[in-house]
């Protein structure tokens, strides 16, 4: 976090006015949320029985077996598409330019197409080649095109972030372009991009609840079946549970990339150098 | 071809649909967003707090998940709106956040000179914030918006799935109704998309520059 910069430490009378605000401030926040509550509640979302439906074990098994088909797509998917999004960085940073730019034209195109076009895409057009694809891989071949594209940027950008002394260093010792890649850059580039690169795997198993469009039963799918089954007001702490789950094993990714960054950081001091800034494009896609 | 030539007018709705939805969103999203920076670097801690609470739930929900929020939800509590109204509401919720982040870096990268001139003279954080800091910190985050506004366009196509007659819709139905035509029509949607974002992303990639060299 950075120092407060807007304000000072506050005298006096400074002080008595952020208590005022603080005040002022919660009260606004609690007439929000007290507005929001008493709508609910007359409406009896937090009847105790409504939200006893999340112990009944049918519930449980059913929204644990969507969560582990979630987690299934979101785990094959991040391994293809960060092996090919490595391949991508590689192929975009090729010298030779009838390799750098049909791949660096591919990273466009599937950056700039909208996820769920592209796993429509898959899912109603393979089949139309002759290819069956059932959802799930519909699914992956979507979030792997996808995301693929845009590790591969960040990729790219991780070992165009380091100083060019280091490759003209690999090259002055006789190394080949993908020997200085492979034993010099890369190992400097992913301690750079690796916040980044969470953080996009994190996008990844957020986006997997787009399953839910083609009838992939993940954890959304399995949570709305359940609702429609139980009836629409149960809908209330259904959805609530599923939105606990996403956040609860986002978070879980983002602080265990925040312990390895620091760990990093700490064997190898600012030798890691600045972090990629990832573009807000891709963390809020 | 003819799927497509036949049904311009289908895919003229959609792509009105999506423009509309994306920039009603758009400008909703950035008020918020600003709201939300504002909040979270003001003096006063709990504002701080409500902010730092909606960004870290919001990013780590899927935009779906928010979606059954508005759609499924709302209803339960006998708030009614068409669908359009409430992919707005979805889409704007859940693009706040990020927004509000990139607004932010802004407001942290603005040099700290400015703020204490700013107080220097006396005026108030509000005052300060609004007049100095903002200003500023806009500019300078400029790429960085549009990059947010090309993932909500994208993001836009997820309204298909609540009954939102966008691009993405258009394209489905059009798809499951000619099932011989399915890729030059869905390759046509495609193109549409494009036609958006790629200029867009061009023009930040060109700004960034700009930016970068100017500071």
């Amino acid at each position: 976090m950075s120092a407060p910069t807007l304000y000072d430490v506050a005298g006096p009378r400074g002080r008595r006015r952020i208590a005022v605000g603080s005040a002022v401030g919660v009260l606004v926040l609690a007439a929000l949320l007290g507005l929001a509550v008493a709508r609910l509640a007359s409406k009896g979302a937090f009847d105790a029985e409504l939200w006893k439906v999340l112990t009944q074990g049918d519930v449980q098994r059913l929204l644990g077996r969507g969560l582990v088909a979630t987690l299934q797509a979101a785990g094959i998917a991040m391994v293809l598409a960060t092996a090919l999004g490595a391949l991508l960085a590689v192929g975009r940073l090729s010298p030779r330019g009838w390799i750098a730019r049909p791949v660096g034209a591919w990273v466009e195109l599937f950056r700039g197409l909208p996820l769920l076009l592209l796993i429509v895409f898959v899912f109603l057009g393979l089949p139309q080649l002759g290819i069956d694809v059932p959802t799930r891989v519909a699914l992956i071949i979507g979030l792997t095109l996808y995301n693929s594209a845009v590790l591969g940027e960040i990729f790219r950008a991780g070992i165009l972030s380091l100083p060019r002394g280091q490759n003209e260093a690999g090259m002055a010792i006789g190394l080949g372009r993908g020997q200085a890649l492979r034993l010099i850059l890369l190992p400097q580039a992913v301690r750079r991009m690796l916040p980044a690169v969470v953080s996009q795997l994190v996008t990844l198993l957020k986006d997997t609840s787009l399953g839910f469009v083609i009838g992939y039963t993940e954890l959304l799918r399995n949570g709305r079946s359940a609702v429609e089954f139980l009836g629409g007001k149960y809908s209330i702490p259904i959805y609530t549970a599923i939105a606990v789950v996403y956040i609860a094993v986002n978070a879980s990714l983002s602080y265990t990339a925040r312990l390895l960054d620091r760990s990093t950081r700490r064997r190898y001091g600012q030798a890691a150098g600045p972090t990629v800034q990832r573009s807000a494009v891709d963390e809020a896609a | 071809m003819d799927a497509i030539t036949g049904n311009l007018d289908q895919y003229w709705l959609g792509f009105r649909t999506t423009v509309e939805l994306a920039a009603l969103s758009s400008v909703l999203a950035l008020t918020l967003g600003t709201v939300l920076a504002a909040m979270r670097s003001s003096p006063v801690p709990p504002l701080r707090a409500a902010g730092t609470a909606y960004v870290e739930i919001v990013r780590n929900t899927p935009l779906t998940v928010v979606f059954f929020f508005v759609v499924f939800v709302l209803p339960q509590i006998d708030i009614g709106l068409s669908f359009f109204v409430f992919a707005v509401i979805a889409v704007t919720v859940y693009h706040a956040a990020f927004f509000c982040e990139a607004v932010r870096s802004g407001i942290n990268a603005v040099s700290a000179g400015q703020a204490e001139a700013a107080r220097s003279i006396g005026l108030t954080f509000g005052q300060s914030l609004r007049l100095v800091v903002l200003p500023q910190a806009f500019r300078m985050v400029i790429p960085p918006l549009i990059n947010v506004d090309i993932a909500l366009i994208k993001n836009t196509s997820i309204a298909a799935a609540f009954g939102t007659p966008e691009l993405t819709a258009v394209g489905t139905r059009l798809a499951n109704a000619n099932g011989d035509a399915v890729i030059p029509i869905l390759v046509g949607i495609g193109l549409c998309y494009l036609a958006i974002t790629l200029p867009a992303g061009w023009l930040a990639g060109r700004l960034e520059r700009r930016v970068a060299f100017a500071t």
